[in-house]
């Protein structure tokens, strides 16, 4: 009995607390970037933002969580229930899933698996099954359109988003997210691979829809888009997808061109600061350039965001990933 | 094989119809459109109205002249005063009388504030509709200080009811000439943050040029008027082709576009956003003193101050308030160059103290109608940015 609790029990239970200890920390997180939004938009738009709910409107958050749990889940007459149901959980679970192979330290990671890049990548793909099964079984003429806009774009851009990626395993010589980090000790890879960086950005606006490519929910054309149809818990956990897969996304970016948990010199003051304060600190940073991005710009047009999908961004990265090549085969850089 | 056989075998493709409002964020108000699409590509807008129709010119029927001026009003909602204007001087045009022109000046300067505060929304919630959501928050600021103008006019921020035949209702309150001259300098500023934000962003430019485009031709056969005239290239200002009040000494420009597209109509916009604070600055430093209403107690309501000692003022003010007063018969078309566009009364006084007839020529009824026209073939995206650029608002489409 004792053996069976050590063999399986208490890795298990390891397990369970780790994974716990992820989740909780970022669905607080997702929570208060509700109002780390609402707060910075405000502040753009010359308002307060919430300041009602608690001191400084802290307690916000929880009040809405609480708002939408309270209210009546309605299911369309028409629309398929089973399929219905599903999507906002396919798009909840994988916004939490990809976390299993985000390093937070040096050896600080649920998985330590050495293809970590690849499965972001997979779970990032399959974000869209949630997104148009939501579009197809609202029965919504709204919510098709947005569901087919939504996916039309989010494979557009993960054709781009993958050769960015491709880009920086070339450097790096590694699939292992760990890796990738630790490769950034001399420099991070957003001043040789500058370029990329912006397209990684861009690109990881549009596969979290966010604006300037909000299409798939634009408001003043769709209304909600895919989730018109959703309320009550439903469609709190779209939200709740959504923005940690807005988290999910900075804390892709700081990982393959901020560096991770590394600070920005490896000297005295700055070691002090622990790995993780720093991977938050890069992840805050880009967090605040997506909010910052949605109160200046309008919206793409779906046909110029397809156009700068395929026909701008496509190109540049081919052709930076080719330059990369070749500049680390001639120049004998290439990691083993 | 033969042509029927053929068509036989096809199956006949039904296009993709949506019903786009009228509970819908970019539809400004009630409109109802109903889209038939291929894909994403508009086919045929089909715009529903009547959605807000309260029978104003019915009603109108029904009321005195003075009772009439608040339904002026509630036609557009976003520019008060400049209807109450045309109505005003309609009214005047039938009753021949001239308002003092401290009176002119003071309606001049407020349908000038007017059309800035019309434009603020107009652009600001346009630009909304392409997906910028920081304008609009920034607009309503400025428009709020406007409106506050317009409080300490009349006493009302918007439904104001301050324009009446023979002048303005009230005198100016102290104090308020210098701080719309204060607003006169510090606005310039704000629409320069605005033109920041929106004019040359390539996002804004890649939703807006080339949209909804309208040739001069076009726009006059559909009957355009206003800033969506001049956007396709016409330089037709009723202010300077037909100046009405003291419009013909004011010294200002018309700003007209090329293109007629959607960016022309926002660049028109702004640039007569300006030229308005040029018009205000005039007024501001040529205001002449003296009355504000017309000396004529069969008209204008004595003084209130008046009306404590004097019987005779107390009767007049009886019955101005009640009877009102008779217009002599005769029709008028009277016409002004409202935010929006010509904005025409035709009125037909049978001698009463009612109108016979009273038709109103709404610009945004003209613009409307032509959504079909313009948004085929364009996108469903491109469809909200073409209704944002028309500036409809249906309080004065449906009446």
């Amino acid at each position: 009995m004792v053996e069976l609790w050590h063999s399986y029990g208490l890795p298990t239970a390891i397990t369970v607390a780790e994974i716990l200890a992820i989740i909780v920390p970022l669905l607080l997180a997702v929570a208060y970037l509700t109002y780390a939004e609402r707060k910075v938009l405000a502040a753009a738009q010359l308002r307060k933002g919430p300041n009602v709910v608690g001191p400084f409107g802290l307690f916000q958050p929880l009040a809405d969580g609480l708002k939408l749990l309270m209210k009546e889940t309605v299911i369309p007459a028409g629309a398929n229930r089973v399929v219905f149901i599903a999507a906002p959980i396919i798009t909840f679970v994988l916004s939490l899933v990809a976390w299993a192979v985000i390093p937070f330290d040096a050896g600080m990671v649920l998985a330590n698996i050495n293809v970590g890049i690849l499965y972001l990548f997979a779970i990032s793909s399959l974000g869209v099954y949630g997104i148009i099964m939501a579009g197809w079984s609202s029965n919504s003429r709204y919510a098709f359109l947005g569901g087919l806009r939504s996916a039309a774009q989010m494979v557009s851009y993960e054709v781009s988003i993958g050769f960015v990626i491709v880009s920086v395993l070339l450097c790096v010589g590694s699939l292992n997210l760990s890796d990738i980090v630790e490769a950034q000790k001399t420099v991070w890879y957003c001043l040789p691979l500058f370029p990329m960086f912006i397209v990684f950005f861009i690109s990881g606006l549009a596969e979290t829809n966010r604006s300037p490519f909000d299409l798939p929910e634009g408001e003043s054309e769709l209304v909600a888009g895919f989730f018109v149809e959703y309320s009550s818990m439903t469609f709190a956990l779209f939200y709740l997808g959504e923005y940690a897969n807005m988290i999910l996304m900075s804390a892709m970016t700081s990982i393959l061109f901020l560096g991770g948990w590394l600070p920005p010199f490896g000297v005295a003051p700055f070691t002090w600061i622990p790995g993780p304060i720093w991977f938050f600190a890069k992840i805050a940073f880009v967090l605040f350039c997506f909010l910052w991005v949605r109160a200046t710009m309008p919206r793409y047009r779906y046909d110029q965001l397809m156009r700068l999908g395929w026909k701008v961004f496509l190109p540049l990265s081919l052709a930076w990933l080719a330059a990369t090549a070749a500049f680390l085969v001639f120049t004998g850089r290439l990691p083993a | 094989m033969s042509a029927d056989l053929g068509s036989a075998n096809e199956a006949t493709i039904k296009s993709f119809t949506m019903n786009f409002g009228p509970q819908h964020p970019a539809a400004h108000g009630v409109l109802r459109l109903v889209l038939e699409m291929n894909g994403e590509v508009i086919e045929r807008a089909d715009p529903h109205i009547g959605l807000l129709h309260r029978g104003t010119e019915k009603l109108i029927e029904y009321k005195t002249y003075i009772q009439a001026t608040p339904y002026f009003d509630r036609l557009d909602y976003v520019s008060p005063m400049c209807q109450e204007h045309a109505f005003a001087l309609a009214i005047e045009k039938l009753m021949g009388i001239t308002p003092p022109p401290r009176a002119q000046y003071i309606r001049v300067m407020f349908a000038e504030i007017t059309r800035i505060l019309n434009h603020l929304l107009n652009l600001t919630a346009f630009a909304l509709d392409v997906g910028a959501i920081t304008p609009l928050l920034w607009g309503f600021e400025e428009r709020e200080k406007l409106m506050e103008f317009y409080e300490r006019a009349s006493g009302a921020r918007l439904h104001a009811n301050y324009f009446r035949p023979g002048g303005v209702h009230q005198d100016l309150s102290p104090g308020l000439l210098e701080d719309i001259a204060a607003f006169c300098d510090q606005f310039p500023k704000r629409i320069d943050d605005l033109e920041q934000l929106l004019t040359e962003n390539r996002i804004f430019k890649q939703r807006t040029v080339d949209i909804g485009r309208m040739t001069r031709e076009q726009a006059i056969d559909w009957g355009f008027s206003g800033p969506m005239l001049r956007a396709s290239g016409v330089p037709w200002d009723l202010r300077k082709a037909q100046p009405y009040d003291v419009y013909g000494d004011m010294d200002f420009d018309i700003p007209i576009g090329k293109n007629g597209d959607c960016w022309d109509r926002y660049l028109v916009r702004m640039e007569e956003m300006r030229q308005s604070l040029r018009i205000i600055k005039q007024c501001i430093d040529q205001m002449p003193s003296g009355p504000h209403m017309v000396d004529d107690r069969k008209i204008a309501p004595p003084p209130r101050a008046e009306m404590k000692t004097s019987m005779e003022a107390l009767i007049h003010h009886f019955k101005l308030y009640t009877e009102g007063y008779h217009v002599p018969a005769g029709e008028t078309y009277t016409a002004v160059e409202a935010p929006k566009g010509e904005f025409g009364v035709y009125l037909v006084a049978d001698g009463s103290n009612r109108p016979y007839r009273c038709k109103i020529r709404a610009p945004g009824f003209a613009f409307l109608q032509s959504t079909d026209f313009v948004s085929r073939g364009h996108m469903l995206a491109d469809v909200v940015a073409i209704i944002g650029s028309m500036d409809i608002v249906f309080g004065e489409i449906d009446r």
